[in-house]
């Protein structure tokens, strides 16, 4: 077994590829700390900021903080934190609630789970100073019942709060009270939207209203409320702490700090990452995330999971923060971050998505409910090789129609995969409908069959070998052919051609 | 807690009984990932990997755990702290290699270069 002679050869985590472009506000703790320990928490300098709230500033001057370091709301939307506060400060009521969005619903994404597992006092610490700010004295956490470590690990941490005397009743002396409860939810997509995930505690069907009146006004059983995701609080403690000042010095103009992103698919590092705001995506993905996957091509990537959009290779250096991703038809989202390479179909990833999207609509509003449906059976016989003339046209119409008139998000979103793909591949669409043929190879209704390139041929006959219907003839090194009536399209001979003669 | 200065007290007595702790006579300490995706990855396995290690060989250590430090690619994780030394990640490990990995480390202070990862700046 080989060895490093002094443990000065070994590099530190900051000078890893992975770890230099990063930089961990939010994650800052995870791996590190024992999160079943609140000592560990406290020893790092957890609850500094909240004490520091509670007892050295006013409610007005934390808002004031959070305002000025410009935080948006990392759960999709964007919007600014320090002026959702004030609404639900200014809102009239003895009675206020403080919620957080743990719901976590995208496909693939899995940022707020990380944070619960391993560090789930900093959450608890940006609700306790968000409920001083805006005068609650209860918070909900709504988490799904997928993530039962997260809730296991979220129990413990607040019984230990509480021993310590962190929740409860004249928290560091002061009038401040609070207590956290937590609701486990049943995994419906729909239940991420606040007004769902309010009536869903509330014990009610999880379905959207129209907004307003905005959660501020009348949120959780009808009292101001203020709702915000895992991560905006997560980022509370460091604004208080340091000043908004510190915050600033991380991110573009408008989108402050850093985000967490969930590195997924076609990518070598997959994993989690916390990246200041502007990083480029060639950052993220080559730099920091190692390229693709058997160093194939970049295809696209797919940011905010199934409301978010498909960015194309030449999108690779947009500086990433909420207004560059909405200009180009995507989404920051809560920072899913799909990688794919030069094989994926696209029209077939607008088909995942939406197929995705619709059995998770409500149902309530018929844009949303029809129309997704609509799209769907249009995509899903593009990729049956049953497109036709005009289809293309259809689904931008709908698109357009069901964003304009949903209820809520997700139906206002649900197209986005679907025009962001035909905006930057059409001609992958055209290529389904009119020539039949999918370029990228995964339909399997237009597989044609496979053909040799007689010219690179070198009669191997590695081809001849496995192929499983015995389709190729042809003598040793001499160029092969397939019969294209017995090729059953399976692509066997085209992966273990040696010269890469073989295509369909 | 009643005050501001409590919170600091408390912090004081916790970062000194760390100090205090990291004298030569401390104890080794085997931290295991143990986020979900350490989990899914095999952590629970390597975590009794190491209880039998320990209970083998008679060691004096803590093995306590932690969440995910975001390389899911090379999970399951484990590191170790020993007194007086920075804190090492190795990663990409299965149950087989535990052993061989505390034996250098632990006993002879060596860092395996197989799986070595990072060390970690305290
Ligand atoms: C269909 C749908 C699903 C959503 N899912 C989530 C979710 O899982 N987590 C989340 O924080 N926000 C989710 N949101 C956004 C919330 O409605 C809300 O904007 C957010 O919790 C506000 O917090 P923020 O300002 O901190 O981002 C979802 C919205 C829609 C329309």
């Amino acid at each position: 077994m080989k060895e490093y002679t002094a443990i000065k050869e070994l590099p530190y985590y900051e000078e890893l590829d992975f770890y230099k472009k990063q930089k961990r506000i939010v994650l800052q703790n995870c791996g590190l700390i024992d999160p079943e320990k609140i000592d560990d928490y406290i020893e790092k300098k957890g609850y500094q900021a909240a004490a520091k709230a509670i007892t050295q500033m006013k409610s007005k001057e934390i808002i004031e903080e959070v305002k000025k370091s410009g935080l948006r709301g990392r759960g999709g939307g964007g919007f600014p934190t320090g002026l959702k506060w004030q609404f639900a400060k200014d809102a009239e009521g003895e009675k206020k609630y403080i919620v957080c969005n743990a719901d976590e619903g995208d496909p693939g994404a899995f940022m707020d789970r990380s944070l619960l597992e391993g560090d789930p006092h900093k959450l608890l610490e940006g609700m306790m100073i968000a409920a001083y700010a805006i005068d609650a004295d209860e918070g909900y956490i709504y988490v799904r019942a997928e993530y039962p470590l997260a809730i296991r690990r979220l129990k413990k941490a607040i019984s230990q709060a509480e021993e310590l005397g962190l929740l409860g009743e004249n928290i560091f002396g002061t009038e401040f009270n609070f207590k956290i409860h937590i609701k486990e939810g049943a995994g419906a997509f729909v239940c991420g939207e606040e007004t769902a995930l309010m009536a869903s505690i509330e014990g009610k069907r999880g379905t959207p209203t129209s907004r307003p009146p905005y959660p501020a006004q009348s949120g959780l059983w009808g009292k101001p409320t203020n709702i915000n995701n895992v991560e905006t609080y997560a980022n509370i403690p460091f604004i208080i702490d340091n000043g908004a000042e510190e915050f600033n010095k991380f991110g573009t103009e408008n989108s402050s700090g850093t985000k967490v992103f969930a590195l997924t698919g076609k990518i070598k590092n997959t994993g989690l990452v916390e990246v200041p705001m502007g990083l480029s995506l060639r950052d993220i993905i080559y730099d920091i995330g190692g390229g693709i996957t058997d160093d194939k091509g970049f295809k696209a990537v797919q940011t905010g999971g199934p409301s978010g959009g498909c960015i194309p290779a030449e999108q690779l250096d947009l500086k990433i923060d909420y207004d560059s991703l909405k200009e180009i038809g995507a989404m920051m989202g809560s920072g899913g971050m799909v990688v794919m390479d030069e094989d994926t179909c696209m029209v077939d990833v607008a088909r995942f998505f939406l197929t995705f999207t619709q059995s998770e609509s409500c149902g309530k509003c018929t844009p949303c409910r029809l129309g997704t449906k609509r799209m769907l059976e249009i995509l899903e016989r593009i990729t049956e090789g049953e497109g036709k003339k005009g289809d293309i046209e259809k689904l931008e119409q709908l698109g357009k129609v069901i964003k304009e008139a949903s209820l809520c998000g997700l139906g206002q979103t649900a197209p986005n995969p679907v025009l962001t793909t035909i905006k930057y591949f059409r001609d992958e669409y055209e290529a389904h409908i009119n020539d039949k043929k999918c370029p990228a190879g995964q339909c399997d209704a237009l597989k044609g069959s496979y053909v040799i390139d007689e010219d690179h041929c070198i009669g191997c006959g590695q081809c001849k070998t496995v192929c499983p219907a015995d389709a190729i003839t042809g003598k040793k090194q001499k160029a092969h052919t397939i019969d294209p009536e017995a090729c059953i399209s399976c692509g066997a001979c085209a992966e273990v051609c040696p010269v890469n003669a073989i295509s369909n | 807690m009643k005050s501001f200065s409590e919170l600091k007290e408390y912090q004081n007595e916790i970062s000194e009984k760390k100090k205090n702790n990291q004298k030569i006579d401390d104890k080794p300490e085997i931290i295991i990932g143990m986020g979900t995706c350490g989990i899914a990855a095999g952590a629970k396995k390597i975590r009794n990997a190491v209880v039998d290690v320990v209970k083998e060989k008679n060691l004096d250590v803590k093995i306590t755990e932690t969440g995910c430090i975001g390389m899911c690619e090379k999970e399951p994780l484990m590191d170790i702290k020993m007194p007086g030394m920075e804190r090492v990640t190795y990663g990409e490990i299965e149950e087989s290699d535990v052993k061989r990995i505390i034996n250098k480390h632990v006993f002879e202070k060596k860092i395996v270069k197989e799986f070595a990862i990072a060390r970690i700046l305290e």
